[in-house]
């Protein structure tokens, strides 16, 4: 136990940096993942294939080997971000295809009447999806898009590979220095499972604010 | 008001519309009949552009049909339109349906659209529903707070297709009450249906449609007491039995 209470300033700056990480990609996830998955409905064939390819692409890579990628890969042609913001980047763009595609699910959940009596008013392509297709495309979604964020707070924990000190870093210097893998890992593994509760509470809450009435 | 020359539409092979003609005056009530699968829907949906004809020129006050884009927007707010299962925004309420429109495409400002959605829920008979959500009325009440949301755009023309077909028989006349007495205040309709009653009532001319062409058109006694063609005929014969 002395293991988790003497070095509690140590995991305190882990836990309020994965929080930090987690909240700033969770916006950056939803607004890349709010566009991308635009893109792929969008009547303009070129912007489809975009949203497409941006899709794939994330998909199909490991986590890990885009964070390394990016950090290593850019200072060679003389781009450096400071290493939380390249591993908030990264994440963002990552759990941002993901998203996309829940997201794109929950627009196929509306009935395309609803966009024809949308346009049929006058609204244009960007007003109906606006006014009428994603407020309700998003409501299909919530639990879904909870998971996502939830699996992005897990993978938060990857920033440490590029040498950022999140909450799992944080524990791994403390059990260097206590050799305590056990207590010192249990801990962090239970603020973990606290935060992922608090995630889905607030989806479950938005759930039940934003019930559509049927 | 509406003219449209020569129109062709296709869906890949199969031939919908066979160069159809039809001009609607200003305030006229144009009442199309016509069997199943002979292009009544299609034709209402072209000339708001939800379907994109394959030839042809359609006329809408004098301009022609614009190409995607903003000027669509604006010309499909002139045009109004009711659909078969109502397409009430379901996470919106009854007023915010209706203020929709004149909010985002009129720019009207909000309490002023509000005002007038609230006069004309009134006036469908629903004043009282303006806070319930789509789900929570009848269908009966949906289809007249559609028409509310349609009439908030002032729209020069409304296109109704099969507006009852989706309501059970009691619920029919409340919403064609509100279509006659539109039709009385000089409202342009063109009106897909098969109540008859309501073609007698409103309608100044009856056209009749058969595998996507007009076949025959008439004012509703003509129409009726004496078709011209067989087809007409053994329309008639069908649905009058019932
Ligand atoms: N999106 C579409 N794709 C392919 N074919 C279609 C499509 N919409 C309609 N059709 C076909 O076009 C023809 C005309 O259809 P339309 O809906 O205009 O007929 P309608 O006169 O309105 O019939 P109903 O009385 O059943 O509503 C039908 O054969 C129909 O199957
Ligand atoms: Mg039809």
């Amino acid at each position: 136990m002395d293991a988790l209470t003497g070095h509690l300033g140590e995991f305190g700056h882990g836990l309020v940096t994965t929080v930090h990480m987690t909240v700033v990609t969770t916006i950056g996830a939803l607004l890349l993942g709010v566009i991308v998955a635009t893109l792929r409905i969008c009547p303009v064939p070129l912007l489809r294939g975009v949203g497409t390819v941006y899709v794939e692409v994330l998909q199909n890579l490991p986590l890990l080997a885009l964070l390394v990628l990016f950090v290593f890969a850019l200072p060679t042609i003389g781009i450096t971000f400071p290493l939380f913001t390249s591993a908030a980047i990264v994440i963002s763009a990552y759990e941002g295809a993901y998203l996309a595609e829940a997201i794109r699910a929950g627009i196929n959940t509306v009935g395309v009447g609803q966009a024809e009596a949308a346009r049929a008013i006058g609204l244009t392509f960007s007003q109906s999806l606006r006014y009428v297709i994603l407020p309700q495309g998003l409501r299909a979604v919530i639990q879904p898009m909870g998971t996502i964020c939830i699996a992005l707070l897990m993978n938060t924990s990857l920033a440490a590979a590029v040498g950022v000190v999140e909450l799992t870093q944080a524990a791994n210097n403390v059990n260097l220095v206590e050799a305590q893998p056990i207590a010192v890992f249990t801990g962090a593994g239970l603020a973990y499972m606290l935060l992922a509760l608090l995630i889905s509470r607030i989806t479950g809450a938005l759930e039940r604010r934003f019930a559509i009435v049927r | 008001m509406v003219s449209v020359r020569g129109l062709q539409k296709w869906f890949g092979p199969l031939h919908v519309l066979k160069d159809v003609d039809l001009t609607v005056a200003a305030g006229e009530v144009v009442v199309v009949i016509g069997p199943s699968g002979s292009g009544k829907s299609t034709l209402c949906r072209c000339l708001n552009r939800l379907e994109v004809a394959g030839a042809g020129t359609i006329e809408i006050d004098g301009e022609p049909l614009p190409a995607e884009g903003r000027k669509l927007a604006r010309l499909r707010a002139d045009v109004g339109m009711v659909f078969q299962s109502f397409n009430l925004f379901g996470h919106r309420t009854v007023l915010d349906n209706v203020t929709l429109g004149p909010v985002r495409v009129r720019r009207v400002p909000k309490a002023e659209a509000r005002e007038q959605a609230l006069a004309l829920l009134d006036r469908v008979g629903i004043a009282d529903k303006a806070d319930h959500y789509p789900a929570q009325l009848s269908g009966g009440q949906q289809q007249r707070a559609a028409i509310a949301r349609a009439l908030a755009m002032r729209p020069k023309v409304l296109l109704f297709d099969e507006p009852t077909s989706a309501l059970d028989p009691e619920m029919v006349n409340e919403v064609l009450d509100v279509m006659v007495s539109l039709a009385a205040e000089g409202m342009t309709m063109i009106v897909v249906t098969h109540e008859m009653g309501f073609a007698r009532r409103a309608a100044d001319r009856v056209v009749f449609m058969d595998d996507g062409r007009i076949v025959e058109s008439g004012t509703p006694d003509e129409f009726f007491a004496a078709p011209r063609t067989d087809r007409a005929r053994d329309f008639l014969s069908k649905i009058l039995q019932h």
